[in-house]
C-alpha cells in the first residue's frame, strides 16, 4: 500500500529517517533499510538536513524506491533557486518518487560550509505552490508542461509551539494546506500534553499529521535538545529517568515507546528518528506492538 | 543609511603600499554618520597608515581630504583640483561612493577603505542595526512596519520556520528576535492578525539586476 493510501486509510503510518551518507559508500545506508522492510511504511531522507553536505535526499530515495521501498523525498529551499526546485520536483517525478517533504530548510550558517550563499529564493509556501502549479501542468512562470508531475505532498509545523507561537503555528498550517499540503510532519514531541493541545486546535483541518519520535542517545543529548531545539521541550521526569538507567540505550527505548503509545490516539503516524540507532527501529516498533 | 566599517588595516596597506602620495578622501554623507568615514576617521586612518608603513620602511605618504558627498558630482570641484596631485585616491565612502569616485578619476587607482555592510538604522549610539535588503518590493505595510526579508534568517515571507523559541527569539540566532514573533504581535495589538492569512507570492528579487531609477519630475530631461 502507498503511504498515501495508507494516510487515506486512516491506517497509522510507521515512517523513520534515514541519514544519507557524507560520500558515495552506500552500504550502511542500505544495510539499514534493509533492516526496516516490512516494518516501517516509508523511508524518509532529508535534504541537507542542519546544512551539512551529503548525499542528495533524491539519488539516495531512488536507489531504495528500486530496492522496492516506499520513500519520502525531501527538498528544502535553503540551497536551491525555483528553477532547481522546479528541476529538482521533475526529476522526483520522472524518477518514480510521489512522496514529498517541502521544507524551509536550514540555512547554511547552521551546517559545515557556514560561508555558502544561502539561497531562500522561494519559502516554503512558495515550494508548495511551486509543487501546486507543476501538478496541474504549468511552471511558475506558467509556461505548459509537457507531462504533468503527480505527488502526495508533506511540509514541517511545530507541534509544540504554544502561546502566540501556536495561534502563529495554526494560521501558518491553513496557508499550507491552501496551498496544497496533504500531509504534516511535525518536529520531535516529548511532551504528549503540548500534542494533544495542538491537535485539538488543528483537528478542523483534517490532514493527517506524522509525528516526530526522537532517541535520546543520552543524558547529555537530552538536555541539548530541550536547551536548545525550538519546539523540543523535555519533561524532567524523562530526563531523570535516562539519568537513572544503567541500561541507557534500553531505557531509550522504553521512553520512545511509551511515547509511541501516548501519542498513537492522538495523530495519524510518527516519524522515528534514530540518530545512529537504526538497527534499534524494529526492537522499538516490537515493544510498541507497531 | 549606508553602515559600513573599516577593512584591515594590514589589507588597506597592501592595495596602497606602492604609491607615494596617497589622498585619502572622506565622505561626510552616511560612512560619517556611522562613524567610519568621515573626515575624524580618515585622520586616524592615515595616523596608522603613516606609523605602520614608516615602520616598514615605505615611502607612502597619506594626505586627507573629505566631501559632503562623494555619490554626488555637485561636491566634487574642490576635490578635482587636489586630486591631480597624487598618484592614487584611499576612499572612505561606501561601495555607491568609492565607485563615483573612480569613475570621476578615472586615469588614477581608486581604492576602498571600507566594506560596505548594510542599510540600517541607528538602534544606538554606536550601534547599527541592518532594516532594509533594498528589495524593491516593499510589503511591510502588510506586516505591522518589520520586514521578515531583512529581520528573519531565512527571509520568510509566509510565517515562521517553527524554529521561534519560547522567549520569541531566532533558532539561527538566540539574541536575535523572530521577525515573524515580533510581526505577530503587532499585528495582534493592530487587530490586523488576518493579514498573516494572506500568502504572499514569490519575491521578485528585482535587487538583482542593477537599478537605475530616475525621478518623475525629471524623466523629460533624460529622454532619450
Amino acid at each position: 500500500m502507498s503511504f498515501k493510501d495508507q494516510l487515506h486509510s486512516g491506517k497509522f503510518a510507521v515512517t523513520a529517517e534515514l541519514q544519507p551518507p557524507k560520500g558515495t559508500d552506500l552500504s550502511e545506508l542500505y544495510e539499514y533499510a534493509e533492516g526496516w522492510r516490512n516494518r516501517v511504511d516509508a523511508v524518509m531522507i532529508p535534504d541537507l538536513q542542519n546544512g551539512i553536505m551529503r548525499l542528495g535526499s533524491l539519488s539516495a530515495c531512488a536507489l531504495l524506491k528500486e530496492k522496492g521501498m516506499e520513500v519520502i523525498y525531501d527538498l528544502s529551499c535553503a540551497n536551491r533557486n525555483r528553477l532547481a526546485l522546479q528541476s529538482e520536483l521533475l526529476n522526483a517525478a520522472a524518477l518514480g518518487l510521489k512522496n514529498l517533504l517541502l521544507l524551509q530548510g536550514d540555512p547554511p550558517s547552521m551546517g559545515d560550509h557556514f560561508d555558502a550563499q544561502p539561497v531562500f529564493d522561494l519559502d516554503v509556501m512558495g515550494l508548495l505552490g511551486a509543487a501546486k502549479r507543476l501538478q496541474e501542468g504549468y511552471d511558475l512562470v506558467g509556461n505548459d508542461l509537457n507531462g504533468k508531475p503527480v505527488f502526495f505532498v508533506g511540509t514541517q509545523i511545530n507541534a509544540a509551539a504554544q502561546g502566540h507561537r501556536l495561534d502563529l503555528e495554526l494560521m501558518t498550517m491553513e496557508k499550507k494546506i491552501r496551498e496544497g499540503a496533504n500531509f504534516f510532519l511535525a518536529g520531535s514531541i516529548y511532551d504528549p500534553g503540548l500534542l494533544e493541545n495542538f491537535m485539538k486546535k488543528a483537528a478542523h483541518f483534517k490532514v493527517p499529521v506524522i509525528v516526530g519520535i526522537t532517541l535520546l542517545k543520552s543524558v547529555g543529548m537530552a538536555r541539548y535538545i530541550s536547551k536548545h531545539v525550538e519546539g523540543a521541550s523535555i519533561p524532567d521526569a524523562i530526563i531523570d529517568r535516562l539519568l537513572k538507567a544503567p541500561d541507557k540505550q534500553k531505557v531509550s527505548i522504553e521512553i520512545a515507546g511509551d511515547l509511541i503509545r501516548d501519542v498513537k490516539p492522538l495523530c495519524q503516524g510518527i516519524q522515528i528518528v534514530p540518530l545512529g540507532w537504526e538497527p534499534l527501529v524494529p526492537i522499538l516498533l516490537d515493544q510498541v506492538g507497531l | 543609511m549606508i553602515v559600513a566599517e573599516r577593512k584591515p588595516l594590514d589589507e588597506i596597506k597592501e592595495m596602497v603600499k606602492s604609491y607615494k602620495k596617497l589622498l585619502t578622501v572622506g565622505c561626510g554623507g552616511c560612512t560619517s554618520i556611522c562613524y567610519t568615514g568621515g573626515q575624524r576617521e580618515v585622520g586616524l586612518l592615515n595616523e596608522d597608515l603613516k606609523n605602520s608603513l614608516e615602520k616598514e620602511g615605505m615611502a607612502t605618504q597619506p594626505d586627507s581630504f573629505t566631501i559632503e558627498r562623494q555619490c554626488n558630482a555637485d561636491f566634487y570641484p574642490e576635490l578635482d583640483e587636489i586630486a591631480r596631485n597624487y598618484d592614487a585616491l584611499l576612499s572612505m565612502a561606501c561601495g555607491a561612493g568609492v565607485q563615483f569616485l573612480a569613475d570621476r578619476y578615472p586615469e588614477k587607482p581608486v581604492f576602498p577603505a571600507l566594506n560596505t555592510i548594510f542599510v540600517g538604522i541607528d538602534k544606538d549610539v554606536g550601534w547599527f542595526e541592518e532594516n532594509c535588503r533594498t528589495c524593491r518590493e516593499c510589503f511591510i505595510g502588510e506586516t505591522g512596519g518589520i520586514c521578515p526579508v531583512t529581520r528573519c534568517a531565512k527571509s520568510l515571507f509566509n510565517g515562521p520556520c517553527g524554529g521561534t523559541s519560547r522567549e520569541g527569539k531566532c533558532e539561527v540566532s538566540k539574541d536575535t528576535p523572530c521577525a515573524w514573533y515580533e510581526i505577530f504581535k503587532r499585528l495582534k495589538d493592530q487587530g490586523r492578525l488576518e493579514n498573516i492569512l494572506k500568502v504572499k507570492p514569490a519575491r521578485e528579487w528585482k535587487n538583482q539586476t542593477r537599478g537605475t531609477m530616475i525621478h518623475e519630475a525629471y524623466q523629460k530631461r533624460y529622454a532619450k
